[in-house]
């Protein structure tokens, strides 16, 4: 684990997201939209295929921030929703998340998180801010 | 279309939530978080999902067009096994961007008088 210090970087983490855990995400949630699970349905609503829930990709980058801080010590986590994760059938899609320290204040710091997807960048404006 | 009277409008829970190990359990399997004893950072989702759910059901918004725009979340302390929580959802903001409506959803936690964790909500209604 690096120190914490304004600009330190943290290394990557892949994440493997696939229909099971989609499955599993939505028992545990209560988000059972079917766009998440049925791809017939995903399909006639316009999607290219089943898409994880938003707030799975948000769950696994919430995990990266635990990891960093100690899971007792995240104070606020915040994120857009800006590309969809798909997730074709019987395959392992890699959710990359890295992060860095980009403020400290009164024992406080932001954690900015890049999250990947196939090199497209699936959440936005993606902060932390964790007890130090 | 969201009716705009309903912005600030609050729906708050009959019941209480007890939040069990078991739940914090089964969310912190699918993350790989192997502490189940406090709560992962997104976990009050799956408490405030059904709560904001209930406060749109008859509000006039196309669920079919509803894509969630962003999510925050403000954590006082984190969630743990044992806590009694009541759900007070409140619709903070709806405005129209280029045809599309915006609708924020702020959710607040509370332990008896104590607030644990505020998220918000911001839904997108696809023109």
């Amino acid at each position: 684990m690096n120190k914490i210090e304004v600009g330190a970087e943290f290394a990557p983490k892949s994440f493997l997201i696939n229909r099971k855990l989609l499955v599993e995400y939505a028992n545990a949630s209560g988000d059972q939209n079917p766009i998440h699970q049925d791809e017939a349905f995903a399909k006639s609503v316009g999607l290219p295929d089943v898409i994880a829930h938003g707030m799975l990709t948000m769950a696994l980058a919430g995990k990266y921030l635990s990891d960093i801080s100690g899971s007792q010590s995240v104070l606020e986590f915040s994120a857009k929703f800006i590309k969809p994760v798909v997730v074709p059938a019987d395959t392992d899609v890699a959710l990359v998340i890295s992060g860095k320290v980009i403020e400290i204040n009164n024992g406080i710091a932001k954690i900015e998180l890049l999250a990947m997807c196939n090199e497209v960048k699936v959440l936005g404006m993606a902060k932390g801010a964790i007890k130090i | 279309m969201l009716n705009p009277d309903l912005v600030g409008r609050t729906f708050t829970s009959a019941d209480s939530v007890n939040v069990t190990k078991e739940a914090i359990q089964k969310f912190a399997e699918v993350i790989g978080e192997t502490n189940f004893e406090i709560a992962p950072p997104t976990f009050s989702i799956s408490i405030t999902l059904e709560q904001s759910q209930s406060l749109l059901q008859d509000s006039g918004l196309d669920w079919t067009r509803v894509v969630h725009g962003d999510q925050k979340f403000e954590i006082k302390r984190p969630i743990v096994a044992g806590d009694v929580l009541h759900c007070s959802s409140t619709i903070e903001s709806a405005r129209n961007v280029a045809g599309n409506e915006i609708v924020t959803v702020r959710s607040d936690l509370n332990s008896a008088t104590e607030l644990v964790v505020s998220t918000w909500s911001t839904l997108v209604v696809r023109a």
